[in-house]
């Protein structure tokens, strides 16, 4: 009996044997991505054309920024797209793992506020009426609350889900400390679903990356943000998010590039390349903001370097320069 | 004793029958509104559940009617909408059924014959028969994650179809044993003693008697259990089928010899579900159409399937004739 069993399963690993040999050899033509499903329509655009002009594969998918990047960290993928900075744990595994990466911002994208067309009462918000609604704990169920001239009207929270970098950049940038948020919202993956219930509610609110409200205009309407009280309300726009003045929502979103993928790989070297010098035609394509020329230059000349390592010490940073950002790596 | 129970029991007098004869049409009555009540719950139950359906395919149809075309069926996925197709998720939707079938239909097959024909009826088949009953519930997330550890990181066979249609494989067993059971069970005692009689030995009445009658049962079984893998997304993505994939996987069969080959299996894919999945939460609207589109033809897919199941089992049943 116990023969037997270890017969069986000698084949089975045997079996496993040849088809992963088989694998190595499909592999090693295969550019490999995966991550976060903000950067997706970004890397497919890429990935599309890259592989129209050079008959290379390139295979994209999209299990979120943190799955991304624990397949990252297991060396499973060669790039792993990302909507904020790798966090201290996923370095910590890929230390471990003796992953190295190359951290290269690619584009920008706008956080967006939005409230329910028949809502006329929120002319702007600031960052502190924000955090006032999003913090966590916070008991703010009615606009009257927020802010005694609004009506009284019950209000309607949407969200992303817990797992989305979204929602650790707003925490971060709204609240002060990555996931710190209140929990009593309608989350989502799907952003589709949080347009559906704003534009359902007449007290609803909900923030999501700004090519879902660019899609849906007809029936949401995007609320003005100022960084502090006082200061003007910016609403949010391509321009605003390039000259700086939409803060503190707008931020970055990354690729990561395997070091070693992006030295010994030329297939891989080559996409990146081909990434960096289309991202600024291809990303306002798909409704995302490009980052200003100079900044791609710097980009760029950051990853001919081959400078590995992250300028973030784990969590995401708001308003900061991409310029700055690559500096800090040495 | 009869007899005296007989003549202690005497019928009712014609007189009294007569005069109940009011009361006894009234519970017929009662009774036949009964009927007539419960038909129309039936009926009302039945036409809710196809009204739903075809509500549903037909807000589809409407929303994607504009993609039904062979462009949408031989073009790889792209950032343009209305350019974008189907090609690499129908191709990898059909490859996993390939594998779900090879995998299932042996293996399922084998299970039932084994349990009905040969396995000693004690306490131990009882516990595996409840535990294969209990395995048709099981929720498919489930499937993913045994998949997840066992096909991909353990037997370390990657995010490939062979995964796919292993754990899809698995996923349908149950459906595969129990229909496999049952059409077992519906051949007549008389058959198999018929052939016993003739000296027929285990094995040749199991192959040429009882397989041969229940194969239509098993073959409605395999298919349901199929159409239902076509379907499910939830155990794929667990074991991270990709998104974006615009080539197809090295071809089965080849132009050199040995003329057919298996790196197939152990290339990356993504499947129908997952496509639409990825169009529906898409912020352009576009997209949203590929997804309506792509929703009907897995309908008329699983419509299909199961509509040749029950016209097998129908035409095979009415070649039986015992």
């Amino acid at each position: 009996m116990h023969t037997k069993f270890v017969k069986s399963f000698t084949v089975a690993t045997l079996l496993a044997a040849t088809f992963n040999s088989h694998t190595a050899v499909a592999a090693d033509k295969i550019i490999k991505i995966d991550g976060s499903s903000t950067v997706y329509p970004i890397t497919e655009a890429v990935a599309e054309e890259f592989q129209k002009s050079t008959k290379i594969k390139v295979t994209v998918g999209e299990s979120g920024t943190g799955g991304g990047f624990k397949k990252f960290c297991r060396g499973e993928i060669d790039i792993s797209d990302a909507s904020r900075p790798i966090s201290q744990k996923e370095m910590d595994a890929c230390k471990e793992a003796g992953i190295q990466y190359i951290e290269l911002p690619i584009a920008y994208d706008a956080l967006t506020v939005v409230v329910n067309n028949k809502n006329d009462w929120v002319k702007s918000l600031s960052a502190a009426d924000l955090k006032k609604i999003w913090a966590p704990g916070s008991s703010v169920k009615n606009w009257k609350e927020l802010n005694p001239a609004y009506p009284d009207k019950k209000m309607g929270l949407y969200g992303p889900g817990t797992a989305s970098g979204t929602f650790d950049y707003f925490s971060e940038a709204i609240n002060g400390k990555a996931k710190a948020h209140r929990t009593d919202y309608t989350p989502s993956e799907d952003d589709n679903v949080l347009v559906q219930g704003v534009s359902g509610n007449e007290g609803g609110l909900a923030y999501f990356g700004y090519a879902y409200y660019e899609e849906n205009k007809d029936k949401l309407r995007a609320i003005p943000i100022s960084a502090k009280a006082g200061s003007p309300a910016i609403m949010p726009s391509p321009e605003a998010v390039m000259n700086g003045t939409y803060q503190p929502l707008s931020r970055p979103l990354f690729i990561y590039v395997n070091a070693t993928a992006a030295a010994f790989k030329p297939e891989v070297k080559a996409f990146v390349n081909f990434y960096l010098e289309n991202a600024p035609a291809l990303v306002k394509e798909v409704k995302y903001v490009p980052l200003p020329p100079e900044d791609y230059t710097a980009v760029k000349a950051h990853y001919k370097a081959m400078k590995p390592g992250t300028g973030f010490n784990g969590t995401p940073e708001v308003g900061i320069k991409i310029t700055d950002l690559l500096d800090r790596i040495k | 004793m009869m007899s005296t129970n007989m003549t202690t029991e005497t019928p009712p007098a014609p007189a009294s029958a007569l005069k109940n004869l009011g009361e006894v049409r009234a519970m017929i009555k009662r009774h036949k509104l009964n009927d007539y009540m419960f038909s129309l719950i039936g009926l009302l139950a039945l036409t809710l559940a196809l009204l739903t359906l075809l509500t549903l395919f037909t807000d589809l149809v409407m929303d994607g009617y504009q993609r039904f075309n062979m462009e949408f069926l031989t073009e790889f996925p792209s950032r343009r909408a209305a350019h974008a197709g189907l090609l690499s998720a129908w191709v990898g939707s059909a490859l996993v059924m390939l594998v779900t079938f090879l995998v299932a239909v042996p293996m399922g097959v084998a299970a039932g014959l084994y349990l009905e024909e040969y396995a000693p009826k004690n306490w131990f088949s009882d516990l595996i028969e409840i535990n294969v009953t209990n395995l048709a519930g099981v929720p498919s997330i489930v499937y993913g994650l045994l998949a997840l550890g066992l096909f991909v990181y353990i037997l370390d066979l990657g995010q490939s179809i062979l995964t796919a249609g292993l754990t899809l494989g698995l996923l349908i067993l149950p459906i595969v044993i129990v229909s496999t059971r049952e059409s077992i069970r519906a051949i007549p005692i008389a058959i198999r003693e018929a052939a016993y009689a003739v000296g027929a030995t285990k094995w040749q009445v199991v192959y040429d008697h009882v397989l041969k009658y229940s194969y239509g049962g098993i073959l409605t079984g395999v298919i349901i259990g199929m159409a239902r893998a076509l379907g499910e997304t939830a155990p794929i993505i667990t074991i991270g089928a990709l998104t974006f994939i615009a080539f197809l996987p090295p071809t089965p069969v080849t132009d050199v010899a040995p003329f057919i080959n298996f790196e197939w299996l152990s290339s990356g894919f993504t499947v129908l579900p997952i496509q639409m999945f990825n169009w529906l939460s898409r912020p352009d609207h576009a997209f949203h159409i590929n997804a309506a589109a792509t929703g009907a033809i897995i309908i008329v897919v699983t419509l299909l399937m199961n509509g040749t199941a029950i016209y097998l089992r129908y035409k095979i049943r009415k070649n039986i004739k015992w």
